[in-house]
C-alpha cells in the first residue's frame, strides 16, 4: 500500500497533520471513541471530507474530518513481507506452464476504484489451489496484468511468441489464465497463429474473483490441470464451468466458442455442438471426433493485421458509416449479416466501392449459430456476385480474428480467401 | 441451574439482536420476501476459504473448510433470482431498507456514519451461495432504557439474511434461497453486567422499540437473538451463543454459560497445576490390532468401516475428563462435541471406563501398550485414517489453549435444554473483506434530518395512544403491540365497526389459545384473518364462528375461510333469505308481539339463533327482527 493511497485534499492534509498514513492503527475520538486501522480510500466515489478506517470488528467505515476531534496514532504500520506459499512437487506428475494475463481469475480488490483489478500473481494463483499439486508439477509466470477489454492483438502476439518458446520443453501443456470478455478472441489468434502446437493450450478464467470462497476460479484450475494431465490432447481449448454447478467442467474448441451470458458461471458455449470435451468429477468424457488442427506439423505464423472492421449489419444501418470504414485504410471486413448472410441492398454501393479498392469482404452472420448460405435469396445472390466471401458456420468474433491473422500473413487477395475458407484450427465445422 | 453455581460469577451479557425489515424486496434485488413452498431450481456448489483483505485467512472459515461438505441450493423464481444463485452481481441497495434502518439508529440514538461500506463476512456453513454475508455498519453509539436498566448500543449493522437450512442428507447440505437476502438489522449491545433473570425484560424492550417503527417482520423467524456471554474472571473471553430460540430461554441458557466458563477456568487450573503437556510422538498411538477383539459396537462398526482405531495418552490427568466442576459440566463432555464437530461419533476417555463394550481387560492391554500409568488418562478415538491427525491436533490445541489462556472463544449453539454446544471457533477480524461490487454508500444531510423525523413514538406512548384510540385496557394494549398483529388489528379497525376489544381478545387470547393446544399460527396467513373480519363485518359469519374457522385453518385442516366454513358447515345466508326467515317466525308469533311489545325480541331472537346458529351474527339478527317487530306493533 502508499502512504496515503488514494487520499486528497483535506483528507490528505489531515493525515500528514496527524503523522498518520494508510497501515498505521489508530485511535479516534468522535461523538464516541473508534480504534482501528488507515485504509486506503478509493480515487472514485470519494470526497475529502473523510477518511477510512477498519475498525476491530472488520467493518470499514468512512468518518467525517469535520467531527473528528483528536486521532492518535498506537502503532505504525509494518509491511510484514509474508513468505509466498511453498508448492511442494511431486515426482512422476507432469509438468504445467501456467501464464496468467490477468482478468477476474487473478482479481482482489483495487484502492484507486473499490472493484476488483487483476493484480494476483500466477504464483498466488496456483498456490490458493492446492488441490493443483496433487495432478501436476505447475510453474507460474505473469505475462500481464490486464482485463480482457483492454487485451490488444499485440498481447495475442506476446503471449503467442511466449507459448512459441516451450515447443520443445518437457511440459504437458500450457494453462493461460485470461479475462473471460475477449477469452474466444485470444484462443482463435493462438488457434491460427500457433497451429500444429504440440502440446495443449487451455485458456481459463473466471466469472467470480479469486478472493471469493464461491469463486469458479479453483475449479476452472483444476478442470483445465486434469484435462492437460489426462488426455494429452493438442489443440486450443477454453476450460470453464459447464453450468451453475460446482461439478463439471466444460472444455470448448477455442475457435468455437462464446461467452453467452454476462455473469453466469457457465456463459461460455461451444456454438452448434456439445463441449469438446466434460470433465466431470470421476471421468472425462469426449466429444470431439478430429484433431484440433487440420496440419500435423507446428507452422507457428505469429503475425496480423488489425486493420480489419467487423460491421453488423441492422435496419437503418447508414452506408455512410460503411464508407468511412472504407476510406480509413481498412484491409478487411467482416460482416455480420442477417439470416443466412444478408445485408440490404442500401449497403451494395459502399461494397461495390470496397471490393474495388481490394478490401477482403467475409460473411458471417449475426444468428451466430448456423451456417451463412447466400444462393437461397436473391439479396445473397447480388452479394456473391459483389465478391463477398461467405464464410460457412465460422462465429463472427472469430472470423474478425481470422482475418487479421490472414491478412497479416498472406499477401495475395486470392491466397487470403482461399485461406479464410479453408479449415486450419476447427474453426469450420460440418 | 443448580445450586453448586456460585451467585456471584459477574456475568456479563451482550445481546446481538437480528430483526428482518419489512420491506417489499431483498436488500440487493428485486425479489420479493416470501416464504416458498416449492422449488423449481437446484444446483450444487463447495465453497473454499480465501484470504481476507489484510491478507489472513478466517480460523472459523478454515475450520469450515476442514468438514468440506458439498451444497445444494433450492430456488424459486419468485423468491430469489440470478443474485441469491451468486450468478449475478448484487444490484443496488434497497432504499426503503436503508430508510428503515437509519430510523433504528436514529430511535436508538445511534451515531450514524456519513460513509457506509458494504462488506463481506466470510460465512462459508453454506448459508450464502457466495460464501460471505453482505454487511454494513450503520451507526455505532447510542442507548435505550428499560425500567431498570440503561443498555449502550454498541453497533447497528444493516445486512442480509442467510439461505435457510433445509437440514442434511449424507455428505450434501441442503438450503433454500427464500430467506436469502432479506434484509435485517443487526444491533448488537454493549455488554452489561445482569441478573439472567433480567436479560429477558431488557431483549423483550429491544423488540418493543423495533415493532414500535412498524416497518419490521412479525412472526416465525423474524426476530432472533445471540447472546455473548464473558464472566468476572474469564478476562477478555467473550462467547457467542446462538440460536436462543424463545426469549424465556435466555436466562437459563446464559446461566448455563457462565458456569461452564467458570468451570473451565477451574479445570484450566487443575492442567497447570498437574503440569500437563502432549507429547506428539510418545503419547499418540494406533491401536487398531490391539482393539480388534474389542467386544465395543462402536469400535468393532469403525473397524469394519476401515477407520482407525487411535489412543491418546495424558500425562497426569487421570480423574480430569470426568471431573465435573458443575452439574453436567465436564473436559470430556468439552472434547466429545469438539470431535463431534468433525462428524466423529466415536470417542472415550478413561474416566468413563469401562463401559460401552470397552472391558477393563481392553483397558489393562491399552495401558500396557502405551505405558499409561494410574496417574494418567487417555482418550480411545475412531475414525477414517486421513483426518485423524486433524482432529487429534484439535483437541490437544484445544486442551493446550484451556490449560494456558482459560476460556476458549467460541461460537456456541443454545440447545433445547437451554445448554450450549460448541458450534465453531469465533470469527476474527479476518472474515471481513470489501464487497467490491457496491461502492460505497453516502448519508445525506436530509436523509439524516428525515430519519429523526420518523423516530416513531416509544412503548408507552404507543400504548397510551391504543388504550385511549381504541378503548383497551392497559393489559390487552400491552398484548395487541407485543403480538404479531399488532399492524393487522389497526388495518381491520381501519374498516370495521367491530369492536376494538374484540379484535383485541381474538388475537391476543383465540388465537394464543389455539396455540397453546398445539395449532400453528403460520398456518393462518394475515389475507385470511382479514376475510374472517370482513365475513363478520357483512353478517357472513357470527362472532362465535370465528375459533371454529382459525381452528379449522390452524390445525391444517381447512386453507381458506372459505374451506374452514364448509368443512364445519358454517353457512353463509344472504340478506334477503334472513329476511325472510325472520319474516316468518314473526308472522308465526303475532300473538307473543301483540302481548310483549318490544320485549318480545327477547324471545324470538331465542327461535331465531336456533335456526340460524353460526350463520349470521346476533346484532345482525337483532336488527332485523326489531325492524319487524316494530311494523307488528
Amino acid at each position: 500500500m502508499s502512504e496515503y493511497m488514494g487520499y486528497k485534499g483535506r483528507s490528505l492534509e489531515f493525515l500528514k497533520a496527524n503523522n498518520v498514513t494508510v497501515g498505521d492503527s489508530v485511535k479516534i475520538l468522535t461523538d464516541i471513541t473508534c480504534s482501528g486501522i488507515i485504509m486506503p480510500r478509493y480515487e472514485q466515489y470519494s470526497d475529502d471530507q473523510h477518511i477510512v478506517i477498519k475498525l476491530k470488528s472488520g467493518y470499514n467505515i468512512g468518518l467525517e474530518i469535520a467531527k473528528i476531534e483528536k486521532m492518535e496514532k498506537i502503532q505504525t504500520f509494518e509491511d510484514i513481507a509474508q513468505a509466498p506459499d511453498q508448492i511442494t512437487k511431486k515426482d512422476g506428475l507432469p509438468k504445467i506452464l501456467l501464464l496468467s494475463t490477468g482478468g477476474t481469475i487473478a482479481s482482489r480488490v483495487d484502492y484507486r476504484t473499490g472493484a476488483v483489478t487483476p493484480v494476483l500473481t500466477a504464483q498466488e494463483l496456483n498456490s490458493s489451489v492446492p488441490e493443483l499439486c496433487e495432478i501436476a508439477n505447475i510453474d507460474a509466470e505473469v505475462l500481464l496484468s490486464e482485463y480482457s477489454e483492454n487485451i490488444m492483438p499485440e498481447d495475442w502476439l506476446e503471449i503467442a511468441d511466449k507459448v512459441k518458446e516451450f515447443e520443445k520443453s518437457d511440459y504437458s501443456g500450457i494453462i493461460v489464465a485470461h479475462g473471460t470478455d475477449t477469452m474466444h478472441y485470444t484462443s482463435s489468434f493462438l488457434s491460427f497463429a500457433l497451429s500444429g502446437f504440440p502440446i495443449p493450450i487451455v485458456l481459463v478464467g473466471s466469472q467470480r474473483s479469486s478472493d471469493r470462497a464461491s469463486s469458479d476460479a479453483a475449479l476452472n484450475l483444476i478442470g483445465a490441470t486434469r484435462f492437460i494431465a489426462e488426455t494429452k490432447t493438442r489443440g486450443v481449448y477454453i476450460a470453464m464451468h459447464q453450468d451453475e454447478n460446482d461439478d463439471t467442467i466444460a472444455c470448448h474448441l477455442g475457435t468455437r466458442a462464446r461467452k453467452n451470458h454476462t455473469s453466469k458461471r457457465g456463459a461460455f458455449q461451444t456454438i452448434g455442438d456439445n463441449p469438446a470435451f466434460i470433465i466431470a468429477e470421476e471421468q472425462i468424457q469426449k466429444n470431439m471426433n478430429k484433431d484440433f488442427f487440420a496440419t500435423k506439423d507446428f507452422e507457428p505464423k505469429i503475425k496480423l493485421d488489425t486493420k480489419v472492421a467487423l460491421v453488423k449489419y441492422h435496419p437503418g444501418y447508414d452506408p455512410k458509416i460503411l464508407e468511412q470504414i472504407i476510406d480509413s485504410g481498412i484491409n478487411g471486413i467482416i460482416f455480420e449479416g442477417t439470416g443466412l448472410g444478408h445485408v440490404g441492398r442500401v449497403m451494395y454501393e459502399s461494397i461495390k466501392k470496397a471490393r474495388e479498392k481490394g478490401i477482403f469482404l467475409g460473411m458471417t452472420s449475426q444468428c451466430i449459430d448456423g451456417r451463412v448460405r447466400m444462393t437461397v435469396y436473391e439479396s445473397g445472390r447480388d452479394l456473391l456476385s459483389l465478391g463477398i466471401t461467405p464464410l460457412e458456420n465460422m462465429i463472427p468474433e472469430v472470423a474478425l480474428v481470422k482475418a487479421m491473422w490472414a491478412l497479416g500473413n498472406y499477401e495475395k487477395s486470392e491466397e487470403v480467401k482461399e485461406i479464410m475458407l479453408q479449415n486450419i484450427a476447427s474453426e469450420l465445422t460440418n | 441451574m443448580t445450586e453448586n453455581t456460585p451467585n456471584d460469577l459477574g456475568i456479563r451479557v451482550g445481546l446481538e439482536v437480528h430483526q428482518q425489515l419489512a420491506t417489499n424486496k431483498k436488500l440487493f434485488c428485486d425479489c420479493k420476501p416470501i416464504e416458498t413452498e416449492e422449488y423449481s431450481v437446484k444446483f450444487q456448489r463447495k465453497l473454499r476459504a480465501a484470504k481476507s483483505e489484510l491478507g489472513e485467512y478466517d480460523p472459523a472459515a478454515l475450520f469450515e473448510k476442514s468438514k468440506s461438505k458439498s451444497i445444494v441450493y433450492y430456488g424459486n423464481p419468485e423468491s430469489s433470482c440470478l443474485v441469491e444463485q451468486d450468478e449475478e452481481p448484487p444490484h443496488e441497495l434497497d432504499a426503503d431498507a436503508k430508510k428503515i434502518a437509519l430510523v433504528i439508529a436514529s430511535t436508538l440514538n445511534s451515531d450514524i456514519f456519513s460513509e457506509i461500506y458494504p462488506m463481506r463476512k466470510t460465512v462459508v456453513d453454506g448459508s450464502n451461495t457466495t460464501g460471505f454475508q453482505r454487511t454494513m455498519l450503520i451507526s455505532q453509539g447510542g442507548s435505550f432504557e428499560t425500567k431498570e436498566n440503561k443498555i449502550g448500543i454498541q453497533s447497528i449493522c444493516l445486512e442480509e439474511d442467510a439461505a435457510k437450512n433445509l437440514g442434511d442428507k449424507g455428505p450434501v447440505r441442503r438450503f433454500g434461497l427464500e430467506r436469502l437476502g432479506i434484509p435485517l438489522v443487526e444491533i448488537a449491545t454493549e455488554p452489561f453486567e445482569v441478573d439472567p433473570k433480567d436479560i429477558k425484560k431488557i431483549a423483550l424492550a429491544l423488540g418493543r422499540i423495533l415493532r414500535s417503527t412498524k416497518k419490521v417482520r412479525r412472526g416465525l423467524g423474524s426476530i432472533r437473538q445471540d447472546v455473548n456471554v464473558s464472566i468476572r474472571e474469564g478476562g477478555d473471553a467473550v462467547v457467542e451463543v446462538k440460536g436462543v430460540q424463545q426469549l424465556d430461554q435466555l436466562g437459563k441458557v446464559v446461566e448455563y454459560e457462565a458456569a461452564r466458563q467458570h468451570g473451565l477456568l477451574t479445570i484450566s487450573k487443575e492442567l497447570q497445576a498437574r503440569k500437563w503437556a502432549h507429547n506428539e510422538d510418545e503419547d499418540r498411538r494406533d491401536i487398531t490390532e490391539l482393539f480388534s477383539k474389542c467386544s465395543s459396537k462402536i469400535v468393532q462398526n469403525a473397524i469394519r468401516k476401515k477407520q482407525k482405531i487411535v489412543g491418546v495418552a495424558f500425562k497426569n490427568l487421570a480423574g480430569l475428563f470426568g471431573f465435573s466442576p458443575y452439574e453436567g459440566i465436564r473436559l470430556g463432555r468439552e472434547i466429545a462435541e469438539l470431535v463431534r464437530f468433525f462428524g466423529i461419533g466415536g470417542v472415550f476417555h478413561s474416566d468413563e471406563l469401562p463401559n460401552y463394550g470397552v472391558e477393563q481387560a481392553d483397558m489393562d492391554s491399552l495401558k500396557g501398550f502405551m505405558k499409561i500409568k494410574e496417574s494418567d488418562a487417555f482418550l480411545i478415538l475412531a475414525c477414517p485414517e486421513e483426518k485423524m491427525k486433524i482432529i487429534i491436533d484439535q483437541v490437544i490445541l484445544r486442551m493446550e489453549y484451556i490449560k494456558n489462556h482459560g476460556i476458549p472463544i467460541d461460537t456456541r449453539l443454545a440447545t433445547q435444554e437451554g445448554q450450549t454446544k460448541f458450534l465453531r471457533p469465533r470469527p476474527g477480524a479476518a472474515r471481513m473483506y470489501p464487497e467490491t461490487d457496491i461502492p460505497p454508500i453516502m448519508v445525506s444531510k436530509d436523509e439524516l434530518e428525515e430519519s429523526k423525523k420518523n423516530i416513531p413514538k416509544s412503548w408507552d406512548e404507543s400504548l397510551k395512544e391504543l388504550q385511549t384510540r381504541y378503548g383497551l385496557n392497559l393489559q390487552l394494549a400491552e398484548q395487541v403491540f407485543d403480538s404479531k398483529y399488532s399492524n393487522l388489528f389497526e388495518k381491520i379497525l381501519e374498516k370495521s365497526k367491530t369492536s376494538p376489544t374484540f379484535v383485541a381478545s381474538i388475537f391476543c387470547s383465540t388465537i394464543t389459545n389455539l396455540e397453546r393446544s398445539g395449532l400453528d399460527s403460520e398456518l393462518l396467513k394475515n389475507k385470511e384473518i382479514l376475510k374472517t373480519f370482513e365475513f363478520l363485518e357483512k353478517g357472513k359469519i357470527a362472532k362465535e364462528s370465528i375459533e371454529i374457522i382459525f381452528e379449522k385453518i390452524m390445525s391444517g385442516k381447512s386453507g381458506t375461510v372459505e374451506d374452514a366454513m364448509k368443512a364445519s358447515s358454517i353457512e353463509t345466508i344472504d340478506e334477503s333469505d334472513l329476511e325472510r326467515i325472520i319474516q316468518e317466525i314473526v308472522d308465526k308469533n303475532e300473538q307473543l308481539i301483540k302481548n310483549q311489545k318490544e320485549r318480545a325480541v327477547g324471545p324470538l331472537m331465542g327461535i331465531v339463533m336456533k335456526e340460524l346458529r353460526g350463520k349470521v351474527s346476533g346484532e345482525t339478527v337483532n336488527s332485523i327482527l326489531m325492524k319487524n317487530i316494530q311494523k307488528k306493533i
